[in-house]
């Protein structure tokens, strides 16, 4: 158990357990956090998880924790860690079963006065367009070889059928495409579960949102991101679905005797991986990052799905009703990026999951547009409570391996929530709130509560502080359909 | 019910203890299933075989409910009667065949992503034979 008297306070916000804390540690655990926040972290093995990490083959400098940060399983939610390429391991499970699980955001010229009186049809019109919940097909059905040309290509798939613009594009993370995807390397098990799920959320904690923009922080910025205030925004929050996740449980089953070849040991099997440049760990990158593009289309679909949504609800009752791409963030993911360490380039692969890539101004791969400003972060709060979206900075580039903190981060277990919560009667006070709810499911509603999760604000206040992201604009959510 | 959900902050977890091992397996998956709210059709009957092979008995686990997580995702099957086999090599779990018999999922309250090896580790207890499983979900 870690408590608070082994942690080193560097300042207000920024905390670390020092590599000397367990002897198989290969470098500390910084944690981004507040002390009050540090104190819910305590509660749960969220640090261990971290400590955990810290023993992973070819780590370089520290792992990096968010305040958002949870118990995971093996690696932590809000964890960061690089390895270094291509000697350095890749760890499927410190990236996560729903490989590049993003957020997009979608920016209007819609105000909120005039859309108010529709938004009922509106997020009925999403719920049906989007589809959601266990095992759900998506709108966009392929066959095999035209699966493994979608996970070859990414956005530009959807770009060639008529789901993308070329802006959609520009504005997404790694312009929605891995260079070096291999379907070759996904299982035949996670194909035929990717053949029928494109454009479809799933459940859980992925939502599609309409939000208002509430607040901005940042105006020049807010214009660059196309942002206005008292406006609408959407969300969308999900990842590949059951290919990927098949993919993540094909290759933590296969490296568990990979470890044993590779003479590896971990405190925790979910932790398992392959050197970056072992045969294992080749064929894991190909497919991890063909999932990683399968995410992408599976975002830029549901976007075109959003579209149509608002094109039937506003289209002809108000001008300027189209949706504007702001950005897609992907939040675990495992990428091979160049950071400066000890005042050198270096090659790493960095390993995000529930954690955002947070580029600062002058980046290497942002949008022209962006260069300036620094990439958009997307934080999506708690359904019913307010979302941000940040800026990457230069600190974040020096302390967090580019990286910022991707959502409230939960704190009450999903036992104790379905126990204390009714999602029939959280459902009601939310509407009463005037927010519109679409779900599936009314348990799973319950677990998703947002007194299940931190304050959004004191997250996002403490990457501010700690100077790794910087506020642009506050969203408050209007309309949410849930899985 | 020889299973018990415990308290997990991000995701689902259970207890599940049986005599042997063969009973571990199976109600860990009636777990599973409780935990994600599995109503099954009751009729018409499914039949569906699964073989597979590992080095430890918590892979063969893991399979095995990798395996059941699969049909329910992509087949919309569940399964309720379980008739096992596990064989041993050098004196460790090594190949696991299983038929599964169940019908067509009726409802489900929530989605299982993938079963994590975290902290998984079979024990022998004054019980006979247990675990703690964490869920992805």
């Amino acid at each position: 158990m870690i408590r608070l008297q082994d942690l080193t306070r560097i300042s207000d916000y920024e905390w670390e357990i020092p590599q000397s804390f367990r002897r198989d540690m290969r470098g500390p655990v910084r944690i981004f956090s507040t002390r009050e926040l540090l104190e819910q972290i305590l509660g749960d093995k969220s640090l261990e998880q971290a400590v955990n990490a810290s023993t992973l083959p070819g780590l370089v400098g520290a792992v990096v924790v968010m305040p958002d940060m949870h118990q995971g399983y093996g690696f932590p939610i809000g964890g960061v860690a690089a390895t270094q390429f291509p000697r350095g391991v890749v760890s499927p499970g410190a990236i996560g079963y729903d490989i590049n699980c993003g957020v997009r955001l979608l920016a209007s010229s819609i105000e909120l006065e005039a859309a108010l009186p529709r938004l009922d049809s509106l997020a009925t019109l999403l719920n049906q367009y989007c589809p959601s919940g266990v095992g759900v097909k998506g709108v966009v059905h392929v066959n095999v070889p035209e699966l493994e040309r979608l996970m070859r290509a990414g956005s530009r798939w959807a770009l060639k059928n008529g789901y993308a613009s070329e802006n959609d594009i520009a504005r997404t993370e790694e312009n929605g495409c891995l260079e070096g995807a291999d379907p070759a390397k996904v299982s035949e098990r996670a194909k035929a579960r990717g053949l029928e799920q494109i454009g479809s959320m799933g459940a859980g904690n992925h939502f599609v949102e309409v939000d208002v923009v509430e607040a901005v922080l940042d105006p020049a910025t807010a214009a660059v991101f196309g942002l206005r205030q008292g406006c609408l925004a959407v969300q969308i929050h999900c990842g590949s679905r059951g290919l990927g996740h098949q993919v993540c449980t094909d290759y933590v089953q296969d490296f568990q005797s990979a470890v044993r070849r590779y003479g590896i040991e971990l405190p925790d099997r979910e932790l398992v991986c392959a050197p970056m440049d072992s045969p294992e760990g080749q064929a894991y990158l190909g497919a991890m990052r063909a999932a990683a593009n399968y995410a992408f289309v599976n975002r830029q679909v549901l976007a075109h799905s959003a579209r149509r949504a608002f094109e039937e609800t506003f289209a002809g009752k108000l001008k300027n009703w189209q949706l504007t791409q702001v950005y897609d963030i992907c939040h675990n993911m495992g990428k091979v990026e160049t950071h400066e360490v000890n005042e050198k380039r270096l090659k790493v692969c960095v390993h995000r999951k529930g954690a955002t890539r947070a580029f600062g101004p002058g980046t290497p791969g942002l949008p022209p547009e962006y260069q300036q400003t620094g990439q958009p972060v997307l934080v999506p709060g708690s359904m019913g409570t307010a979302s941000w979206v940040l800026a990457g900075t230069e600190t974040s580039m020096l302390r967090s391996w580019g990286s910022s903190c991707h959502g409230a981060g939960r704190t009450m277990s999903r036992a104790k929530a379905k126990h204390d919560i009714r999602g029939d009667d959280l459902r009601r006070e939310l509407e009463g709130r005037g927010i519109k709810v679409r779900a599936g499911s009314m348990s799973g509603l319950a677990e998703e509560a947002p007194s299940a999760y931190k304050d959004v604000d004191a997250v996002v206040g403490t990457v501010v502080a700690a100077g790794i992201a910087r506020k642009v604009a506050r969203l408050r959510p209007l309309a949410v359909v849930k899985g | 019910m020889p299973f018990e959900e415990l308290s997990h902050t991000a995701d689902w977890s259970l207890r599940v203890w049986a005599a042997d091992l063969i009973h571990l397996f199976v109600e860990t998956a009636r777990g599973m299933y409780s935990l994600a709210g599995v109503k099954l059709a009751e009729k018409p009957r499914v039949r569906r075989t699964f073989s597979a092979s590992a080095p430890d008995a918590e892979s063969l686990l893991v399979s095995f409910l990798s395996e059941l997580i699969y049909y329910t995702e992509q087949d919309h099957l569940a399964f309720d009667d379980f008739e096992l086999s596990i064989d041993l090599e050098d004196g460790q779990p090594g190949c696991l065949s299983a038929v599964l018999r169940g019908a067509s999922i009726l409802s489900l309250d929530k989605a299982i992503k993938a079963v994590t090896y975290h902290n998984l580790q079979i024990q022998q207890t004054a019980r006979g034979y247990e675990i703690e499983i964490v869920f992805d979900v």
